[in-house]
């Protein structure tokens, strides 16, 4: 790790793009996303008789990848480091003329580790899912949409050229919006997940407009053929596919200005939230920024873009997640935060990619503790998620209490535990490029242990204040098993940083270059051990020293209120886009149709009797519809003859 | 006397016989001729037999002239340097060519489905969907005893093939009034059809009416412009019309109002804004075959005509009639995606959306993006005629779908009869939602690859800011499409809820055949996309 200059290192990136085609065990690839999809599709169409073995079958095929994984990351590990990427051809999606899309996955050192951490992760959550999903009449249903979910994202993540990309992006869209609104029966999910379906079309607006730019200007799609083809392309152009691209990671991320969705979309089963709305998913905008390094190094407005997004949202996410009663939604806010964090590493450039990455993996490790852990909680607590109602649950549940406190002591980055190194990392290089970006970093390190304290004190150490017909007690085996894991993980996973193993691995792919400090590395992390020490410290303060009321205080104070209110996220789409777009349709519908009555909400809870109604829809009358005819071509032919005419 | 008349005209003047590449456009004769037998068949067969001839008669009849067409297809010469195929044909009256050839092929595909739609007899328990005695009044005696006596309608296959043949005429015409009197021969036979519901009958009568008048208007629109055009060029072919404006000869203020009015009559045709206003009243009250029969054949129709009319002969205008299309293309987006939002009848949404369709659609035809030799990208024509071919089975099967959705009172198109439907009938709905998210462009669905297609031919085309108004149109839409999914799986039945009746299997073929495209062209379209590449650019 000596110091370098960024510009030999980018072009040692792009001198290893050819790929090698896949031989050997990388020539099973293909599996490695057929075996979730296919499982899906036999849970998803078999009907009832899969009922008995269906959650058996859902777990296997995600494991089934994942030992396809591991052995190909050991035979990558045999592999000299230039040579690490592998592509595999799997037929010919579009083919017009110089344009050529092939239905194509990419194997590297980047992807490499996605596999691992989703197959791993999400093998777990399948395991932990039988347990926790074991009462639901729909758990075959829930396997199979788990699994579509799993195939989309390993899609996602090996698709070796932004549009196949696309179809995985789409497709964890369509299993996250699926999941969320799993409990069918309740409004709230119903309306949470078309609000994350919808908030996740505006990113993805974002992307479909940037794959378009990447076609017109350099005629390939392909991330070969971008990285080789951006070297060339002006700074304006690569600014704007930044851009687009940012807008797509902000949807998919949960990222300021797109963020509201997430906290809604814990409406779907805690396992869902570990999976796609903690670990995987929600990460993929980072995972897509990390993969258009070679667009974002040449744009630097596009990658100050970035920072200023993960440190606003770190922040944002933070606060709110101070302010909630609900568990997961404490834990949901702290997602985004940490998001923001790997954004934030992100956008820095070479410096920070790989930390990014370091960060986001151990942040899947812990995040999926947490919320295994808080399901756990909720499993025995008959559902309750009002952390107001917990308490003293520590000496009942006492391997889900080590295991959370496990994943606690990782988030909030104790020395030695996996966050306490990816997040110092993404401080060191914070602070190597911009104070003021370094010391937001170092206070949201503070927010953060702030409120992971408080929520650990009020679920497990306070005194009890659930109700007496509640009888929590620990979880089955098939669920603490998978926490034990997780919680092992979340302890060492630090040990990825040995020797700098995951920069050196990552550096291929995304090139490497040396935060310059201007003090010693101790100096910030002692920095930040002190931050988070006087985090853990008001919480103890303010929650511990205190009775916690069982109803939440409404007299607070004008913070707390707009920290509950998510710092008036959905205030603000409402205000900005809902009703000036109510308006809008509203106007048009009474120039276009002047029948349509005022009632053009709630459609849902519109009363039936259809007959009765029919008549009076249709009262425009075939006059007015001449006269707008008349109209029309007047305009239309008075504009051809003034514009050319005149 | 006469007789001598005769032979001194005979001798003075030598008259040729014209000539008729009959090998060449017998799909369009096939179709006719069997629309004639088909009339004879209700003049003199039994009535109790006429059902099943007449439905054999024209499923027979519009398989054959595919299977011609085909064949027509094999064997086209190429022309132009190679960059088309076919030939002007008919005295210059038409053009057989790549693009003509494949819309034949997407018309006849699409109608054979549809008249398995119109044959279903299932769900009105045993007589087909359309009026049992067209001309007894609603409400009447008459009425009651045409239904008591399980009367129909066998005329509605013939008078179907015979608004077919006027679809394959229109955009194989090679001059503007081989054109006008397609745009009629299919236009008639539709304006009777929408009238023709079993149920609900005024609602129908009036949506044929309405379409009638305003159909009636716009073709009047449509020959006032033909009139002008030939005042300024003199001819009213289309290779003659292009030579005129190649070349210049001034009065470009009639050329200009000329391609105004045409505009608007093919834009009524294809419903776009502002002249849309019909669509959505007629597709509610016409009888759901039919209006998935509409929505998928007119337009595949009238957009072929308008390609060839604007493409061929005002092609050395566009740059006066560019800023135009751009506006129009635009409003109609615009107006067909607001306006879906707002919409809580399941024909209505539909008849928005295919308004915003249009505007997609019209994106990809101001692209222009002509083949050249030395590359062979994406066409505006590709595109297009790709996504006429995506879209028009997602909408037949969609309506499809709608005939099954029903009460005590027949179809239960209000949005709010649907809720719950998920629940009811599992499969019906996801193959709804299905439609559904080709509609708004989901990957792996036929929607995202025809949107991919005319988008990227446009932006290429230089018609960056469209494409992003598209986009945003489309973002706009993901709202009705997936509040229709959220209230199929996840809302409770309002009363008794909706009941999915069982239909024959000639239904159950027709949506098959839309789910089987729609994920067929989404997952590998590079066929269709080949076999549209191969048709080339139109004959000149």
């Amino acid at each position: 790790m000596s110091p370098m200059t960024a510009l030999p290192v980018l072009s040692e990136t792009a001198s290893a793009v050819a790929p090698a085609q896949a031989g050997g065990v990388y020539s099973l690839l293909w599996l490695v996303v057929a075996l979730p999809a296919v499982s899906a599709a036999i849970l998803l169409l078999g009907g009832r008789s899969t009922n008995a073995w269906g959650h058996l079958l859902g777990c296997a095929a995600p494991i089934a990848s994942f030992a396809l994984g591991v052995l190909m990351f050991v035979s990558l590990l045999t592999r000299d480091a230039h040579d690490r990427a592998i592509e595999q051809h799997l037929f010919d999606w579009i083919t017009t003329g110089s344009y050529d899309v092939d239905a194509g996955l990419l194997l590297d050192p980047l992807s490499m580790l996605f596999v691992l951490l989703i197959t791993g992760v999400g093998s777990i959550i399948h395991v932990y899912s039988i347990g926790y999903m074991a009462e639901d009449p729909r758990r075959r249903r829930f396997f199979g949409q788990l699994n579509l979910f799993v195939a989309a994202m390993l899609l996602l993540v090996l698709g070796s050229d932004y549009l196949v990309l696309f179809v995985g992006w789409e497709g964890v869209g369509l299993a996250s919006y699926l999941l969320i609104g799993f409990w069918q029966h309740k409004h709230s999910a119903a309306t949470a997940a078309k609000k994350a379906f919808v908030v996740n079309r505006v990113g993805d607006m974002g992307m479909a407009l940037a794959v378009m730019l990447m076609f017109a200007t350099f005629g390939t799609t392909s991330f070969v053929g971008v990285s080789a083809a951006a070297e060339g392309a002006s700074t304006a152009t690569l600014t704007a596919l930044g851009l687009l691209l940012l807008l797509g990671a902000c949807g998919k991320s949960a990222q300021v200005p797109l963020q509201s969705w997430l906290l809604d979309a814990m409406e779907g089963p805690t396992p869902v939230s570990a999976l796609i709305h903690a670990a995987t998913m929600v990460t993929a905008g980072v995972y897509l920024v990390t993969r258009s390094n070679f667009i974002f190094n040449e744009a630097p407005t596009a990658q100050t873009a970035v920072v200023i997004v993960g440190l606003v949202t770190a922040l944002w996410g933070a606060i709110i997640g101070c302010a909630k009663d609900d568990i997961k939604k404490a834990l949901a806010g702290s997602t985004m935060s940490q998001i923001g964090y790997m954004h934030l590493a992100a956008g820095l450039g070479p410096i920070g990619y790989a930390f990014a990455i370091f960060h986001l993996l151990t942040h899947g490790f812990f995040k999926a503790n947490l919320f295994l852990g808080a399901g756990s909680v909720m499993h025995s607590m008959n559902d309750e998620v009002d952390m107001r109602r917990y308490g003293g649950l520590a000496p009942l549940m006492p391997i889900t209490f080590l295991t959370f406190a496990m994943g606690y002591l990782a988030i909030i980055g104790f020395p030695l535990f996996s966050g306490f190194w990816s997040k110092d990392l993404i401080l060191e290089a914070a602070f190597a490029e911009n104070l003021v970006v370094g010391f937001g970093a170092l206070l949201g390190a503070g927010i953060t242990a702030f409120y992971m304290t408080r929520v650990m004190l009020m679920t497990f150490l306070s005194p009890k204040r659930w109700a007496d017909d509640v009888h929590p007690h620990e979880s089955p085996r098939v669920m603490t098993v998978p926490l034990l894991v997780l919680a092992a993980l979340s302890a060492v996973g630090g040990v990825l940083y040995l020797g700098g193993w995951v920069v050196d691995w990552l550096t291929p792919v995304v090139g490497e270059e040396h935060p310059e400090l201007g003090v010693p590395v101790w100096v910030i992390s002692l920095a930040a051990v002190a931050v988070v020490a006087a985090g853990v410290a008001v919480a103890w303060v303010l929650v511990a020293k205190r009775d916690v009321p069982r109803e939440a205080p409404v007299r607070v104070s004008v913070f707390t209120t707009a920290a509950r209110a998510d710092l008036f996220g959905d205030a603000l789409n409402e205000a900005v886009f809902m009703r000036p777009g109510q308006h809008l349709t509203r106007s048009l519908v009474y120039v276009d149709n002047r029948g349509v009555d005022g009632t053009v909400n709630g459609l849902g809870g519109l009363i039936g009797g259809a007959s009765g109604r029919l008549r009076r829809l249709q009262t425009g009358f075939v006059r007015s519809y001449a006269l707008t005819m008349v109209a029309g071509a007047f305009v239309v032919v008075v504009a051809l003859l003034a514009a050319n005419l005149s | 006397m006469i007789a001598v008349h005769g032979s001194v005209l005979a001798q003075e003047i030598e008259i040729e016989s014209p000539n008729i590449a009959y090998s060449a456009i017998y799909p369009i004769l096939i179709v006719f001729g069997v629309a004639l037998v088909g009339v004879l068949v209700e003049a003199f067969a039994p009535r109790p037999r006429r059902y099943v001839v007449q439905t054999v008669l024209a499923a027979a009849g519009l398989g054959l002239a595919f299977v011609g067409t085909v064949l027509v297809a094999g064997d086209l010469p190429e022309t132009q340097n190679g960059l088309a195929r076919g030939g002007i044909e008919a005295e210059g009256a038409l053009a057989v060519d790549g693009p003509t050839l494949f819309i034949w092929g997407a018309i006849l595909l699409l109608s054979f489905f549809s008249v398995l739609l119109f044959a279903e007899r299932r769900l009105e328990s045993g007589v087909t969907a359309f009026a049992g005695q067209a001309a007894a009044l609603p409400g009447t005696e008459a009425e009651r005893e045409a239904s008591t006596r399980g009367l129909e309608h066998t005329e509605v296959f013939p008078l179907m093939l015979f608004a077919v043949g006027g679809m394959m005429l229109f955009p194989a015409s090679n001059d503007l009034l081989t054109m006008f009197v397609a745009l009629e021969v299919l236009s008639f036979p539709l304006y009777l059809l929408c009238g023709l519901a079993r149920r609900r009958r005024l609602l129908s009568q009036e949506a044929a009416v309405k379409y009638f008048l305003l159909g009636a208007f716009a073709s009047g629109f449509f020959l006032y412009g033909i009139a002008l055009v030939y005042g300024y060029a003199g001819t009213v072919t289309l290779a003659g019309i292009d030579g005129a404006i190649t070349n210049r000869v001034g009065g470009d203020g009639l050329l200009l109002a000329g391609i105004g009015l045409m505009a608007v009559g093919l834009l009524f045709k294809i419903g776009a804004a502002p002249f849309h206003a019909w669509t959505p009243d007629v597709y509610q009250g016409a009888p759901t075959a039919v209006t998935g029969f509409m929505a998928a054949c007119t337009k595949v129709a009238a957009f072929g005509a308008l390609l060839r009319v604007f493409y061929v002969a005002f092609g050395g205008a566009q740059w006066n009639w560019m800023p135009m299309m751009w506006i129009v293309a635009a409003l109609t987006m615009g107006v067909g995606c607001v306006l879906t939002l707002t919409q809580t009848d399941v024909k209505r949404m539909l008849a928005y959306s295919s308004i915003a369709h249009a505007g997609f659609l019209l994106t990809g035809f101001v692209g222009v993006q002509a083949a050249t030799r030395d590359s062979d990208d994406m066409t505006s024509l590709v595109a297009v005629m790709f996504y006429l071919l995506a879209y028009g089975f997602t909408t037949l099967g969609a309506f499809a779908v709608v005939t099954v959705v029903r009460d005590s009172s027949g179809e239960a198109t209000h949005l709010s009869r649907w809720a719950g439907l998920g629940k009811q009938s599992p499969v019906l709905a996801g193959v709804f939602a299905l439609f559904m998210l080709a509609f708004l462009g989901l990957p792996a669905t036929s929607g995202f690859m025809a949107k991919w297609a005319v988008f990227t031919s446009a932006w290429a085309g230089d018609a960056q800011l469209l494409v992003i108004i598209a986009v945003l149109a489309s973002v706009i839409t993901a709202f009705v499409y997936i509040r229709v999914i959220v209230l199929m799986f996840f809302a409770d039945p309002v009363g008794e809820g909706p009941t999915v009746a069982m239909p024959s299997v000639l239904t159950v073929v027709t949506i098959a055949a839309g789910v089987v495209v729609t994920v067929a062209l989404g997952v590998a379209p590079q066929p269709v996309l080949d076999l549209a590449h191969q048709a080339g650019e139109f004959v000149r």
